[in-house]
């Protein structure tokens, strides 16, 4: 029998009304805009966007306000928002090539044509508290520029593979399935995978690529390249019968170089990793890159170690926070008939086997 | 009105930050509607390694709108975002650009908005060229 149990209500208002008041904090203390989050938490809207594989800097704001910085909350937010936009249609795929690079930077040369382009970034910083950011209104100095030089910056891997040091990555043509049209089945080819891994959480992607680099699939992996920068996003339309830019976006990109392989027909080449995220999001940029290498194993003709990194299983079904945040979450949900059902069973089984090591009280008198 | 000179508008004008679209365009000459401002989105496709085989890479918002002058003449505009004023000038300069307008069109709103993205693309561009590392080799020991 299914019983139907109503209530609550009353509580789950108060409980919003409470959550809204919170939300909002000290009165005394200026509200926060959403302008201001997308200017100045801008790598927490990055990631939002990313995870919530949505590009929309407004919305992950608005989204980052609403669940009060809960981040996996926001990106659920964005996921929930998104499923009810048409879709007007698929871009031409983006030229990253020609991004218009405000971070540039390679591992494995030193000198490259453009150069290594530092950017706005946190490495060689000391990591200590600034507490000059306390203060508020502190006049800023002005950055310095120098004359800007607006060439294409010219990929790393496109260097190697000149030379055919580097495994080619050749356009077959086929048509990448889409993640958010039909459900994920294995196993996954390449692009899906990479779809997958895009709009994965930062957290699980990090810690498999750090375990990659632990030993668990290890693949070598030198950061080939890493850019941040502006890309045009183009898309067809029909009714015009040509393509135009209908905006920009800003992209992370990795390219890894790793460990090489050769065979009796092929001499020793480096073989590659790929990491490309909406936004600025470096850290996810390069490990989505060492876990895309470790799960090309097969294709590669490696060994399957066991490690959780070359399992596409494992990876492509515990990838998405929202996915992982909501199977977990409902736990804490109303059980009450399961629960019921489990402390009946307990209680019998219980009982059973008290019956059985305690004899009954007629048998010991026989 | 070549092709590519259409392009090149219909670009500029969605890449446009909407608020300088406006203060170029504060008022609305009169048009109707074919496909009023509805908000949705584009797949966007990236490349295997930069180059190879395309994958699905996630989503943009994007505003698109078709209008008729009163000439008769059609604009059309999709643009990054959510502003449908946004697309709706858009859409309005697109269709202008294609009547004898053009020439005043190109000098008022157009070069300006170029001027605007060429200012904002060379001031990044010169941020980024003051963080490029010059390297310089110490003299080793081995060397002295």
């Amino acid at each position: 029998m299914y019983v139907a149990v109503k209530g609550g209500e009353r509580a789950i208002d108060n409980a919003h009304a409470w959550l809204a008041e919170d939300r909002r904090g000290d009165t005394t203390v200026a509200e926060l805009s959403v302008p201001q989050i997308r200017e100045q938490l801008a790598l927490a809207v990055n990631r939002v966007m990313a995870e919530g594989s949505l590009y929309d800097p407004d919305l992950a704001a608005l989204a980052i306000k609403q669940a009060r910085g809960d981040l996996i909350e926001a990106v659920f937010l964005i996921r929930a928002y998104r499923t009810t936009l048409p879709r007007f249609g698929t871009s031409i795929p983006v030229d990253t090539a020609r991004m218009r690079v405000d971070r540039r930077i390679s591992a494995t040369f030193k000198d490259l044509p453009g150069g290594q382009i530092l950017g706005p970034t946190f490495d060689y910083t000391h990591r200590l508290l600034d507490f000059k950011l306390a203060a508020e209104g502190a006049p800023l100095a002005p950055t310095p520029q120098a004359a800007p030089d607006m060439a294409p910056v010219p990929h790393v891997t496109a260097l190697l593979d000149r030379d055919e040091l580097i495994e080619a990555t050749p356009d077959t043509g086929e048509a990448p399935p889409d993640l958010t049209r039909q459900p994920l089945e294995l196993p996954a080819n390449r692009a899906l995978r990479l779809q997958a891994l895009a709009r994965a959480d930062e957290g699980f992607i990090l810690s498999l690529a750090y375990s990659t680099q632990r030993g668990y699939g290890r693949t070598h992996a030198f950061v080939g390249e890493l850019r941040i920068g502006a890309v045009a996003v183009e898309l067809e339309i029909p009714e015009l019968g040509f393509a135009i830019t209908i905006g920009e976006m800003t992209l992370t990109e990795c390219e890894t170089v790793n460990q090489f392989k050769g065979s009796r027909t092929e001499p020793p080449q480096f073989t590659r990793g790929y990491g490309l995220v909406l936004g600025q999001c470096e850290r996810k940029s390069i490990a989505m890159s060492l876990v895309d290498r470790a799960l090309r194993w097969k294709e590669l003709g490696e060994d399957f170690t066991g490690a959780p990194a070359q399992d596409e299983e494992f990876v492509l079904s515990h990838a998405d926070n929202v996915q992982a945040t909501g199977f977990l979450e409902h736990i804490k949900l109303p059980h009450y008939v399961d629960f019921q059902a489990e402390l009946e069973l307990v209680r019998r089984l219980r009982a059973e086997a008290l019956a059985q090591t305690q004899p009954s009280p007629r048998a010991a008198a026989e | 009105m070549s092709i590519m000179d259409r392009q090149n508008w219909m670009g500029l004008l969605a890449r446009a930050r909407p608020a300088d679209l406006a203060a170029l365009l504060p008022d609305l000459p009169q048009s109707q509607w074919l496909r009023p401002p509805e908000v949705g989105a584009v797949m966007v496709q990236g490349r295997t390694g930069g180059s190879g085989a395309p994958f699905h890479l996630g989503e943009i918002t994007v505003t698109r709108c078709s209008l008729q002058l009163t000439c008769g003449t059609v604009g059309h505009a999709h643009v990054q975002g959510r502003d449908r004023d946004h697309a709706h000038r858009a859409a309005l300069v697109d269709a202008l650009m294609q009547t004898g307008a053009a020439a005043d069109l190109q000098a008022r709103i157009l070069a300006p908005l170029a001027r605007i993205e060429t200012d904002a693309r060379a001031a990044r561009a010169g941020r980024a060229q003051a963080t490029k590392v010059d390297f310089f080799t110490l003299v080793r020991g081995e060397d002295a």
